[in-house]
Parts: C-alpha cells; sequence; structure tokens
C-alpha cells in the first residue's frame, strides 16, 4: 500500500488547541503544504499575530516571531528588510487584521513589501469569545452585538481583499474558502500563487481565506461550514482579485 | 484497493469528513475518545474507498492518513 | 589625532549609530527629533541599510522589533507623545529580549504639550513606560560628544542584555551644536547571537515570544527578567562626579538639566563653597551606590530636573539614610528653563 496523503513537513506532529471544526488547522495544513512545495520550511520566518493564530509556533516548524496586535505587517516588514533573502509570511485574524492592524495591512501592501499574508477571516474575534469583528456580517449577533450587527451603527463588513486590490503596491490577492473540496483545491492553488509571488521576488501577495468558527457563531461544525459556503461566500465573493504577473 | 486510517486520538469528531466522503464510508462513533469527542470512524463494509482523500483534504485537524494499492 | 566636527545632538546620534554598525532606521517624524529620520534618510541608502518612514510610530517600532529579531542592530527615534505610542512593543522587546535601540528627543507634556526642553519622562522612561513590569536600559547623554558615545553604548549593552535601550534627551541636547570628536567605535567583545531569527537551516526552530501560558511558565520568566535588572544595577551603573569629597551639598541632576546646574556648581565653588556635584549617565540602572557613598559623607542633596520631581525619587530611596534630600524643578513649557543664577540661588538656600 503506498500512503497517498501525508502530513507536510513544515507541520509539526502534534494536536492542535483548535475546536472541533475550525479551519485554522486546514488554513495551516494548506499552508506548510506551500512551504514545502516550494522547499521554504528552513528559510522562513513566521511572523505570528494576536488571537487564536498566535500559536503558529507550536505547530509549524519554522523560526516564528510574534507581534502585538495587528502589528504582523510592520514586524514582518522589518524581518524582510533585515533578510531579503529568508521566506517572510504573516498568519493573521480578522481582528488583528482588519481593525486594529488596518494601518500596517494598509501601508505594507502601499509599500509593495515582498510579504505574503494570510488572513483567516471567520467573522469574529475567535480566541477572546467571539466578539464582533469588523468583517461580522450585518444581522450576525456576537457576544458584542446581541441584537445582530447594525448597518447604520456600526457600518457593513470590510471587503479587505477588494480594498486591498485598489493599491499599486499590491501584486497578488484572492480570496478563496476551505469548506468544500473545490473550494480548498483553490484555495491551495492560490496560497502557493502567493507564495510563488515571493519567492520569484514580485511583491506583496494576499490571501484571504474564509473560515469557520463554530463554537463561537455558536453552530455545529458542519452548520459552520454550510455557513461559510452561504452567507459568507455571498457578501465575500470568493475570486483571484489581482495577479498582476499572470502566474 | 484503497482505505484510509483515522487517528482516533487526534480526530475531534467535527464531521467534516462525513459530509465529504463521496462514497458515505466514514460515521461518527458513538464511543467518546480521550479528547472527550466522538471521532470518525471507517466503515469498509458500506463501500469501495477509491482513494479520493477528500475526506483527508477536507479534515482540520490532519487525522486521516489515505493508502493506495 | 580625530577630526573634530561641529553638529547637532541628533546629528551625533546617527553618526553613533552608523558607526555602531546599524544599518536599520525606521521613524516617523515629530519635532524636536526630526534631523535624526532626515539624516537617516540621506545616509543609510548609501550603506545599503534600510531607512522606512513608517506610516506611525507604532508601525515604526514593530519593524525595528522584526529586525532586531533578525540579529541586526535597528533603531528608532521619536519625541515624547511618539515614545507614548511606541511603549506597547517596547513592553513586548523587553519580555521577548530584543536588543534595540530607541531614542527619545523629548519634548514638553503632557498631551501635545509642547517642543521645548522637558524631562517630564523620566518615569516613563525608568519605571518601564509600557505595561507589565519590566526596566530597559536608559542612558542620558549631557552634550553632544555623549550623545555619540552614548548611543554606541547603548547598542553594546542592549545585546549584551538582550534588551532595548534608550536615549533619552530633549530638546536642548538634541538641537544644540558643540563639537564631536567621532571616536571609532570601542572594541566590545562580540556576542553570538544564538536567538536571531534566520530560518531554521539545518538547525532546531527558533522562537521569540512573550506568551506564555503553561503552569509556572511566566514567572520563570519574570524571574530571569528580574536577575538581569539586577545584574544591570552591579555592572552598568555610569556616573559623573565632581567635588564630592568635601561638599557639605551636593547638585545632582541628569542630562540637560545637567549642564546648566554644572555651571551653578562651578559660580559656587568660585565663591568658595563645597558644593559638590553627581551626574546620573545611566538613569536605568541608576547609580544607587555612588549616591549612598557620596551622601554617608554629605547629609544634603539638592536635586535639579526640568519637572516638578520625578528622578528625586530614586535619589530618596538611594541616599544614606540621615541624608536630606531638597528639590527644585519647574515643570516645562516655554520660558521655564532655569537660569544658572536661579539655581545658584537654590544651591545658596539650601547650603
Amino acid at each position: 500500500m503506498q500512503q497517498v496523503f501525508t502530513r507536510p513537513a513544515s507541520l509539526k506532529d502534534v494536536q492542535t488547541h483548535f475546536c472541533p471544526g475550525c479551519h485554522h488547522g486546514t488554513v495551516h495544513r494548506l499552508t506548510a503544504e506551500a512551504l514545502d512545495e516550494f522547499d521554504l520550511r528552513k528559510k522562513t520566518i513566521g511572523v505570528a499575530s494576536i488571537g487564536c493564530s498566535v500559536f503558529l509556533y507550536s505547530y509549524f516548524n519554522i523560526d516564528v516571531v510574534e507581534s502585538p496586535h495587528g502589528r504582523a505587517p510592520a514586524v514582518a516588514t522589518g524581518v524582510k528588510r533585515a533578510r531579503p533573502d529568508s521566506f517572510v509570511f504573516t498568519y493573521q485574524g480578522d481582528g488583528d487584521l482588519a481593525a486594529i492592524g488596518t494601518a500596517e495591512i494598509i501601508h505594507a501592501a502601499n509599500r509593495g513589501e515582498d510579504i505574503t499574508v494570510i488572513f483567516v477571516n471567520n467573522t469574529t474575534y475567535g480566541m477572546t469569545g467571539g466578539q464582533m469583528a469588523p468583517t461580522t456580517l450585518v444581522g450576525q449577533k456576537t457576544s458584542t452585538s446581541p441584537y445582530g450587527r447594525n448597518l447604520e451603527k456600526e457600518g457593513a463588513p470590510v471587503r479587505v481583499t477588494e480594498l486591498l486590490s485598489n493599491l499599486d503596491g499590491v501584486a497578488f490577492a484572492a480570496r478563496v474558502a476551505v469548506n468544500n473540496p473545490r473550494n480548498l483545491m483553490d484555495a491551495k492553488r492560490q496560497i502557493k500563487k502567493a507564495f510563488r509571488y515571493q519567492v520569484e521576488k514580485k511583491g506583496f501577495s494576499f490571501v484571504e481565506v474564509l473560515a469557520a468558527c463554530p463554537t463561537n457563531w455558536g453552530m455545529s461544525p458542519i452548520e459552520a461550514n454550510e455557513r461559510v459556503g452561504g452567507e459568507m461566500c455571498d457578501y465575500f465573493k470568493l475570486g483571484v482579485y489581482k495577479n498582476t504577473e499572470n502566474l | 484497493m484503497s482505505t484510509i486510517e483515522i487517528d482516533e486520538l487526534r480526530c475531534k469528531g467535527c464531521g467534516l469528513c462525513t459530509i465529504t466522503c463521496p462514497k458515505g464510508l466514514i460515521e461518527l462513533s458513538d464511543k467518546i475518545n480521550n479528547l472527550g469527542y466522538t471521532p470518525a470512524k471507517f466503515d469498509a463494509s458500506k463501500g469501495k474507498c477509491t482513494g479520493c482523500a477528500l475526506c483527508a483534504e477536507i479534515c482540520p485537524d490532519v487525522a486521516i492518513k489515505v493508502f493506495n494499492e | 589625532m580625530t577630526k573634530r566636527l561641529f553638529v547637532r545632538g541628533n546629528e551625533a546620534i546617527c553618526l553613533g549609530a552608523l558607526e555602531a554598525g546599524c544599518r536599520h532606521y525606521f521613524g516617523y517624524p515629530i519635532t524636536p527629533q526630526n534631523d535624526i529620520p532626515e539624516f537617516m534618510s540621506r545616509e543609510i541608502p548609501k550603506l545599503n541599510g534600510e531607512f522606512i518612514q513608517a506610516e506611525s510610530e507604532v508601525a515604526a517600532i514593530n519593524m525595528v522589533l522584526g529586525a532586531a529579531a533578525t540579529g541586526v542592530r535597528a533603531m528608532t527615534s521619536s519625541s515624547s507623545p511618539g515614545i507614548s505610542l511606541k511603549m506597547e512593543s517596547v513592553s513586548y522587546m523587553a519580555a521577548m529580549e530584543v536588543p534595540c535601540l530607541i531614542v527619545n528627543i523629548s519634548r514638553s507634556g503632557p498631551g501635545l504639550g509642547g517642543i521645548d526642553a522637558s524631562q517630564g519622562d523620566y518615569f516613563q522612561a525608568v519605571k518601564g513606560g509600557g505595561h507589565g513590569g519590566y526596566h530597559i536600559i536608559v542612558l542620558a547623554p549631557a552634550s553632544i560628544q555623549e550623545m555619540y558615545d552614548l548611543t554606541m553604548l547603548a547598542f553594546d549593552l542592549a545585546e549584551k542584555y538582550r534588551s532595548p535601550a534608550m536615549i533619552l534627551g530633549d530638546a536642548v541636547v538634541g538641537q544644540m551644536k558643540e563639537p564631536l570628536a567621532p571616536r571609532p567605535k570601542p572594541d566590545t567583545e562580540l556576542i553570538e547571537k544564538n536567538w536571531a531569527l534566520r530560518g531554521t537551516g539545518e538547525g532546531e526552530q527558533r522562537v521569540i515570544k512573550s506568551l506564555y501560558l503553561g503552569d509556572g511558565e511566566l514567572e520563570a520568566h519574570n524571574w530571569k527578567l528580574h536577575a538581569k535588572y539586577s545584574l544591570m544595577k552591579e555592572k552598568e551603573c555610569r556616573w559623573e562626579e565632581s567635588h564630592t569629597d568635601d561638599a557639605k551639598i551636593l547638585v545632582t541632576a541628569f542630562g540637560s538639566a545637567a549642564r546648566i546646574a554644572k555651571t551653578a556648581v562651578a559660580m559656587a565653588r568660585d565663591e568658595g563653597m563645597k558644593v559638590g556635584f553627581l551626574r546620573p549617565i545611566t538613569l536605568f540602572p541608576f547609580p544607587e551606590k555612588a549616591f549612598r557613598d557620596a551622601t554617608l559623607r554629605c547629609k544634603k542633596v539638592l536635586d535639579i530636573e526640568l519637572n516638578t520631581g520625578q528622578m528625586v525619587e530614586d535619589v530618596r530611596l538611594s541616599v544614606a539614610r540621615d541624608a536630606d534630600v531638597f528639590f527644585y524643578g519647574r515643570p516645562s513649557g516655554t520660558g521655564s528653563l532655569p537660569t544658572p543664577e536661579e539655581l545658584f540661588a537654590q544651591i545658596k538656600k539650601y547650603y
């Protein structure tokens, strides 16, 4: 018998702390597969952010620096400028990147830093207990929007990939999901493509991954998975928004 | 002949593999594992595994190994 | 003989940093330290280094964090309100043990305050201005030569102790010009940075972090940091002292205030008064022993600051228990810089 599916070498063989049905585990694996694909593990410096994503160093067998909440793109800028031949990526959630870290992501993208950003959007602050995020959908109930997100008072959810695509510094931007095999295979392709941009020194690359947070959504893993393919994909349209080099 | 191996100790019983298997060969067990979850189990008697590996791809916990002849 | 230059304090810091091997500068404009990013934006590209004018002070200090985590000498500079913004990451870097240089050419406050000299940031600098309980190395230059020398020392100490280091200056020492002898970098022992991130290569994973959730982990980490601060206090205190042997009163001040105080002390000595002078150069670690030793003989201390009393608390904690500590200071603001005559009158008052 030949083993046809194996754990990527860049991913440690350990149990994760993620809840059942949380897509972080899947995004971790796809990211690790992309590191393996380009043989990057030994030259990679990962930048962890604050949230459920902080334990990057526990799961990836790579060098990692932690960054303060939202600051990962600035930290990654410093790392990459000091070590231009290292492979540098940030892994950030939507509270981290789209709220407190808005300035850092916009300006790192606008400078066209040669880094890759993996942005996991689950429409909530997961680690702190499911508070409203900038990406929370209108009407979505969270622990700080108990009556549902109010468009009048709280504005519309931020579409980060579209926003960043408008910046000249961004070379590649895509939004993907991992809720079903078809989306997942595309997510795998786009993450690899984003990494290829950096490997070929073609500039800033960005992948937004729509992800489930069953625990904080108050749903079963299967219901949460369906929500990703349903109302999340309806509002946050999947696709490649920018691919300047047609890689 | 293909087959899969589910790591019962890693499985958190999310069930995503059960809805992904095109042949419906995976279901959640009624036994509880050491994490307190009911892990997925593979039932080869229900049909023929093609080794498509979609179960392993969808698994957030990398708890499934896939083997092909 | 070394060629002498006539430069501003802010430029002396840049020259010192470049001589110390710093090639990574990240900053954001704020008065009165703009000479620093302007100088660095001009000179660093010629040396194949990296200069970024960041989107904010917050981003700048985090760029420093990232670069310094790979083991290069990296720095940022700002002034009081900007330093407040940087404090989040200073706490992180103290926790993560990432060496770097932060320059505070402080201005008057609180709030937006003004752009004149002030020593209102003493507490913020030496007591750990961010959250969680930590210290960083703080050096207080009082001349343009010291702006240069202490910048080089700050990088060495930062690496030796794996800690952020700060130069605490102000608008006076930052913007005035004095002759500078740009000495070569001292021949310090190179410390192997076996913690620096570089990609694992064939080695083990390296992680730079501040999150410790396991039972006992964070307490152990904090005891380790505490031991480091104790070692700094033991090994790294630096101060300038004169006429302490026969002094009836000891005048103390740091940074630009010390320049004015020193003139007042000279005026008193000219009149035959036995006045000593003690100037802390390291504000953290504070030269506690120097104060204790001096006040075993001299029982009166007059502390002078450009604020309403900050360093005086450390002076009181350090002196012999039967010594009296007096204070004279004025809060910052245009026109509040004391004259030597004004300070001389204070010396006479307590003599």
